[in-house]
C-alpha cells in the first residue's frame, strides 16, 4: 500500500471530524444539504464497489442492489433489534455481503461476459423476492424506524477507507491481474494466472464495498423497503460508474456524487411546470437512461477518461 | 390427478406466450451475440397499440376488428424493433464496440422505453376491452377458455410459420449463416445489417403478438408489464439454449409448466423465485441449455 495514500488517509480523519462538526449541526448548515451530501458519500462507495467488478475485472454486474440489499437488512435487523453500535452492525453485514459476493462468484467458474452479468441479474431479483417474502424482515411493509447512527463522519471515513484500499490494490500486484483479465480472460489464463479465484475476490470484495453501503443507507434513512433494492436501483449504480469512466476509481466516486446532484437539478427545473412535475420519477429514469445512452455512444470512457 | 392435469394446461397457455417471447430473443443472440433486454418492452408497446386501436373501433367483437387489433399490434413492435436496432445498436454493432456497451445501451433502451410509457399512460393498469368474449369448455372434467386456446393455437401456429421462414426462405438461410459465422457471410456477401434488421423484425413482431394475447389473458396491462415476461422469456431462452429456435420454444413451454406447478403447489409468491433460480441452476450446470451446442472459446 502506498506511503502516499496512507498520509493522506491520515490527514483526512481529523479534517472529516472538523466538518462533521459544522454540517451536523442545523443551525449552520441547511438538513436538506447535509442529506443530499450525505448520500453522494454512500453512492460514491456504491460506484467504487462497481467499478472494482465492471471496471477493472471486466466482470459486469447487474445486480449490485442485491448486494446493497443483504447489507442494508442486515445491519439494520441486527440495530433494531439487538440496539449493537453502528461498527459492529456494519462490520457484520460486511461480512454477510462478502459471502454472497463469494457465492454470486462462484459461477464464474463457468460462466463468462453476458451469462455471468445475467446470472447476478438474476441473484439480484433473487435476494429482493426473499426479502419480500421474509415477515421478520418486515416482507412487503418495508423496515421502519431504523435507528440513525450513519453520519457525514461515518460514511466519508468509509469512503476514504475505501478509495484508499482500491486504489492501493490496483497498484499491486493482485490489480494488475484484475486488470488482465479484463483485457483478456484467456491470455491471462494461459499466462498462469488462477483467473476464476481473482474473478471469485474482485467479486467478494465489491460486494463487501456494496454491502457497506447500503448498510449506511439503512441508517442514515432509517426507512428501508424491498422497493429500494430493485433492479432500476442496480442500473443507477450502473449510470454511476459508466458516468465517470469505467475502471477510474476516482472517476466513479465522482460519477455516483454527480448521479446524486442530477436529480436535485432536474427538479428545481421541473418545479416550475406542474405536468412535469407529477410525472418527475418517470422523467428522472428517461433522462437517466438517455445519458447512459448517449455516454455509451458518444463516450464510452466516461467524463474523465482512463487517466488515473 | 385430474388437478394435476388441470395445472398443466394452464402452464401451456403461458408457455406459449414465453415461447413468442424467447423466439425473439434467442434469434437476436444468434444473429448478434447480444442479450436484447428491451425486447420485454416490445412486448409492452404491442400490447398497448392493442389497445390504443382497440379503444378506437366501434365494433370491438367482430372478427375483422379482431385481426386489425392483433395486426396493429404486431405492425407497431415491428417498426419498434427495428427503430430500436437502427438507432441504439447498429452503431455500437459497426465499430466492434464491446459486448459490455452494446449491454448497457439494451438496459437503457428498455427504461426509455418503460418510463416513456409511464409517462404517456400513466402508472395505473389500463383495462384492456374483451374483444373476445370468454367461453368455458369442459373435456372430461378438464376446464380450459377459449382463450386459452386460442393462446395455445396461435403460438403453434406463429412457430411454425417461423420454422419455414427461417428453414426453407432465403432470408432465412442468410440469417442462419450471419449466426454461423458473421465475418465470413458478409466476405461472401450477405448484407449484414439487412439481415439483422429483418432478425429484429420479425422476434418483435411475435412479442408484439404475445403482448396482445396476454392483454386478453389477463386482462389488465401497464407500461411495466413487459419487465418480468421479458425477463422471464430470457430465462426460457437459456434454458433451451440460447440461440436455438426450438430450445426457446421447449424452454418456454417448460418454464410456463414449471411456474404453473409451483404456484399451485407450493405458493404463488415464489413464482418469480423459482423462475430466476432455474436461470442460475441452468447457467451453473449446463449453460449451453436443454438442447444448445457446447461453444469453443476461439482465441
Amino acid at each position: 500500500m502506498s506511503k502516499r495514500a496512507l498520509i493522506i488517509f491520515l490527514l483526512s480523519i481529523p479534517f472529516l471530524f472538523i466538518l462533521n462538526y459544522f454540517l451536523s449541526n442545523p443551525s449552520l448548515f441547511s438538513p436538506y444539504a447535509l442529506q443530499i451530501i450525505v448520500l453522494m458519500g454512500i453512492n460514491a462507495i456504491l460506484a467504487i464497489s462497481w467499478d472494482l467488478i465492471a471496471g477493472v475485472t471486466g466482470q459486469f454486474s447487474i445486480g449490485h442492489a442485491g448486494f446493497m440489499a443483504i447489507g442494508a437488512y442486515s445491519s439494520a435487523f441486527l440495530t433494531l433489534n439487538y440496539h449493537i453500535p453502528l461498527i459492529f452492525a456494519i462490520l457484520f453485514s460486511a461480512f454477510l455481503s462478502l459471502l454472497a459476493g463469494f457465492l454470486v462468484g462462484i459461477p464464474s467458474l463457468r460462466l463468462r461476459g453476458d451469462y455471468l452479468a445475467i446470472a447476478t441479474l438474476g441473484f439480484g431479483e433473487i435476494v429482493r423476492v426473499a426479502i419480500l417474502n421474509m415477515n421478520s424482515l418486515g416482507g412487503a411493509r418495508g423496515m421502519k424506524g431504523i435507528p440513525i447512527l450513519s453520519s457525514f463522519f461515518s460514511v466519508y471515513f468509509l469512503l476514504a477507507i475505501s478509495l484508499w484500499l482500491c486504489l492501493s490494490l490496483l497498484k499491486s500486484q493482485q490489480g494488475r491481474i484484475l486488470l488482465s483479465i479484463r483485457e483478456n480472460e484467456v491470455a491471462s489464463q494461459m499466462m498462469g494466472v488462477d483467473i476464476v479465484r481473482y474473478k471469485v475476490l474482485a467479486f467478494a470484495f465489491s460486494a463487501c464495498l456494496a454491502g457497506i453501503a447500503g448498510a449506511l443507507y439503512a441508517h442514515w434513512t432509517s426507512f428501508i423497503h424491498p422497493d429500494s433494492f430493485t433492479f432500476m436501483k442496480s442500473i443507477e449504480i450502473i449510470l454511476m460508474g459508466v458516468i465517470g469512466g469505467m475502471g477510474t476509481i476516482y472517476g466513479a466516486a465522482i460519477g455516483g456524487a454527480i448521479v446524486t446532484l442530477l436529480p436535485e437539478g432536474l427538479r428545481l427545473l421541473l418545479e416550475q411546470n406542474p405536468l412535469l412535475y407529477q410525472n418527475k420519477e418517470f422523467i428522472r429514469m428517461l433522462f437517466f437512461a438517455s445519458l447512459l445512452m448517449i455516454f455509451i455512444i458518444l463516450r464510452p470512457q466516461g467524463i474523465f477518461g482512463k487517466k488515473e | 390427478m385430474n388437478i394435476f392435469i388441470q395445472q398443466l394446461v394452464n402452464g401451456l397457455a403461458w408457455g406459449g406466450i414465453y415461447a413468442l417471447i424467447s423466439i425473439g430473443y434467442t434469434m437476436v443472440y444468434g444473429v448478434m451475440q447480444l442479450i436484447n433486454f428491451a425486447h420485454g418492452d416490445v412486448f409492452m408497446a404491442g400490447a398497448f397499440a392493442g389497445l390504443v386501436v382497440a379503444n378506437l373501433l366501434p365494433n370491438k367483437t367482430s372478427f375483422p376488428s379482431v385481426v386489425l387489433v392483433f395486426l396493429s399490434a404486431m405492425l407497431f413492435s415491428t417498426f419498434l424493433g427495428i427503430l430500436i436496432e437502427r438507432f441504439g445498436y447498429r452503431s455500437l454493432w459497426r465499430k466492434k464496440a464491446p459486448r459490455l456497451s452494446l449491454l448497457i445501451v439494451a438496459v437503457s433502451i428498455s427504461l426509455l422505453l418503460e418510463n416513456g410509457g409511464l409517462f404517456i399512460f400513466g402508472a395505473a393498469p389500463r383495462s384492456f376491452p374483451q374483444i373476445i368474449p370468454l367461453k368455458n369448455y369442459s373435456v372430461g372434467g378438464i376446464l380450459f377458455t377459449n382463450l386459452q386456446l386460442l393462446i395455445i393455437l396461435t403460438s403453434l401456429f406463429l412457430m411454425g410459420i417461423l420454422h419455414i421462414i427461417v428453414m426453407r426462405t432465403k432470408m432465412g438461410r442468410a440469417m442462419r449463416a450471419v449466426a454461423e459465422d458473421s465475418e465470413m457471410s458478409a466476405l461472401l456477401g450477405i448484407p449484414r445489417e439487412r439481415i439483422l434488421s429483418f432478425t429484429f423484425a420479425l422476434g418483435s413482431s411475435l412479442a408484439g403478438i404475445a403482448g396482445v394475447m396476454v392483454a386478453l389473458y389477463t386482462p389488465q396491462i401497464n407500461p411495466l408489464m413487459g419487465l418480468l415476461p421479458g425477463l422471464k422469456a430470457f430465462v426460457a431462452a437459456v434454458l433451451g439454449g440460447i440461440g436455438s429456435i426450438p430450445g426457446a420454444m421447449l424452454g418456454g413451454f417448460v418454464l410456463g409448466e414449471a411456474e404453473t406447478l409451483v404456484s399451485a403447489y407450493l405458493s404463488s409468491s415464489y413464482r418469480d423465485l423459482f423462475a430466476f433460480l432455474v436461470l442460475i441452476l441452468i447457467l451453473l450446470f449446463r449453460p449451453q441449455g436443454l438442447l444448445g451446442k457446447g461453444v469453443v472459446e476461439k482465441i
